[in-house]
């Protein structure tokens, strides 16, 4: 559905894109992750025929992405990291008379499918207001709203949260959840919480280049650690000298009331770890097998990746 | 032409009051330039100290200096009008991001250029017929009815005229990444061309020579000048198509 090989983009002497390829699936949300400055929109850029690339093609829809290519439009839904309107006109002219018959949408349907969208999106109070005195957040909404509009196959959304509060943040990332399945969507982001929850498949970019790309199940399983926690009401005593001495540990390390404990084997630990504390005398207040959370793993990959080439 | 793209821009035109100041400014200068033409010779008579014989040689106004202030003055202010709407039309959108968000839509760049430029041909027509209907008002009140042939004729001529200006701004415009940049363009283009034009033989085919032959149609003179026509047309259809081909190009 969306895809992208060996793709190149310098501005000067710094490769912002460095041979970047990924592909998305149809119906997939694919989380498109990176710290700032990774590339992420500049690739956005490309693929909605803002920019275009020095190396590598891209593909949306079967059809090639470019500066004058019209093919895929139709079908795809953009909204740029900060959207920006006409400050003399109101969302609902925006949406209806604008935006809705470049899609070649009917009086019509523009002025049914502009009012659904703002319901949607959550500004039907502000329909009828000037753009002028819309906030970053409304603008967001706005912005999405627009890109929705003409119900496209494909979606590039480029931080399509970053300026609205928790709970308008919460509000369209259901909007975007419920067109998991049958829309697909890159959505790039910084904000991992965010990808956690919506994304089917992440893809984490750092300089240019992909360092990882897999289904989110999959990458959070890939990197978990084989590390337990225990914490305890009391001191946990001599109870850590004592479980370092196990066969399946390899180390603990002790913070307060609470022991991380690295295991060689996390079947065993399972129950011998357990059955240790236990015989220690030890009243737990928990006892897990950490998980790690994306940002975990992202700091890690992202700090692992070299410095940006130069041309 | 894209309509869409088109009834936006005239929306613009006039959401943001330039159609209504371009109107109001060309109506106002259209109206006066007979009334200037016919009581400026009065109103020097009259002022105290001037001597017999000089008040006596101040000429009476004819249509020809009523003609010629309506020119003189629609062809200045309409300059600097359509140079300071135009010069930031592109720009601006590029500065804003509001060019981003409309090109990512299945919508050709050149479209976007097309539609600025005839919203602004548009407005710069209704002004223009304002201005016309005043002056020739005023003209038929204090004066003469003027022929309408002649007059429509003059007005076409400046109209072309005007919109070299229109089209040049344009490019600036396209040509630009700011505001600043294209207002610096748009009339660094203005002085140029007014260069040209006072160099003895460049300027008999330039732009500015369709205003002489425009007051000749309208008093009956000889004078032509079908070169400088077919100049200001290759001007302006030559702006428009490298301001397309500049927006086709650039990275947004």
């Amino acid at each position: 559905m969306i895809q992208i090989k060996g793709m190149v983009k310098c501005y000067g002497k710094v490769r912002a894109l460095d041979g970047l390829s990924l592909q998305v699936e149809p119906g997939m949300v694919y989380g498109f992750l990176g710290p700032n400055g990774a590339g992420k929109t500049t690739t956005m850029r490309i693929l909605s025929g803002l920019a275009r690339p020095d190396e590598g093609q891209a593909w949306i829809l079967g059809k090639e992405v470019g500066v004058n290519r019209m093919d895929q439009r139709p079908m795809i839904g953009v909204l740029p990291e900060e959207p920006a309107f006409y400050p003399w006109m109101t969302a609902r002219e925006y949406l209806r008379d604008f935006i809705a018959p470049l899609y070649g949408l009917e009086p019509g349907a523009a002025s049914r499918r502009a009012g659904e969208m703002l319901e949607e999106v959550g500004l039907s109070e502000a329909a009828d207001r000037k753009c002028a005195g819309f906030s970053r957040g409304m603008r967001q909404r706005l912005g999405l709203a627009q890109a929705l509009i003409h119900q496209p196959k494909v979606l590039l959304l480029d931080e399509p949260v970053s300026a609205l509060d928790p709970a308008g943040r919460k509000e369209v990332l259901e909007v975007i959840g419920n067109l998991s399945g049958s829309t697909t969507i890159l959505l790039s982001t910084h904000i991992l919480a965010d990808v956690e929850r919506v994304c089917d498949m992440i893809g984490i970019i750092s300089r240019g280049h992909m360092i990882t790309e897999d289904r989110r199940d999959d990458l959070l399983a890939r990197y978990a650690l084989p590390l337990f926690e225990v914490e305890v009401d009391d001191d946990l005593g001599q109870w850590p000298e004592i479980a370092s001495k196990l066969a399946f540990v390899k180390s603990i390390t002790v913070s307060n009331h609470t022991a991380r404990v690295l295991v060689k084997d996390v079947q065993s630990a399972q129950t011998g770890l357990l059955a240790s504390v236990l015989e220690a005398g030890l009243h737990i207040r928990r006892f897990e097998i950490v998980h790690p959370s994306l940002e975990d793993i992202f700091l890690q990959l992202t700090e692992e990746t070299p410095q940006p080439a130069q041309v | 032409m894209n309509r869409t793209l088109l009834s936006k821009e005239f929306l613009e035109q006039r959401r943001t009051y330039r159609l209504f100041i371009l109107v109001a400014v060309l109506l106002v200068f259209g109206l006066i330039s007979p009334v200037v033409a016919k009581y400026t010779p009065m109103l020097l008579r009259s002022i105290p100290g001037v001597p017999a014989g000089l008040a006596g040689i101040i000429p009476e106004a004819t249509l020809s200096d009523a003609v010629g202030q309506y020119v003189k003055n629609t062809s200045q202010f309409g300059v600097i009008l359509v140079i300071i709407f135009t010069m930031g039309v592109i720009a601006q959108e590029k500065e804003r991001g509001t060019a981003a968000m409309l090109l990512t839509k299945p919508v050709r760049r050149s479209a976007m250029v097309l539609a600025k430029w005839s919203a602004g041909m548009g407005s710069l027509l209704v002004g223009l017929a304002a201005a016309a209907i005043g002056c020739a008002l005023y003209t038929a009140l204090l004066f003469q009815p003027l022929p309408l042939l002649g007059f429509l004729a003059l007005n076409a001529l400046m109209a072309v005229f005007l919109g070299v200006f229109l089209s040049v701004s344009l490019l600036a415009s396209a040509l630009a990444r700011s505001q600043a940049a294209a207002a610096g363009i748009a009339f660094g283009s203005l002085v140029l061309l007014l260069i040209l034009a006072s160099i003895p033989r460049l300027g008999e085919v330039m732009p500015n020579q369709l205003l002489g032959w425009g007051v000749s149609l309208v008093l009956g003179g000889d004078a032509s000048a079908w070169t400088a026509l077919a100049v200001s047309f290759g001007i302006i259809i030559l702006s428009v198509l490298v301001a397309c081909l500049r927006l086709e190009r650039e990275e947004i």
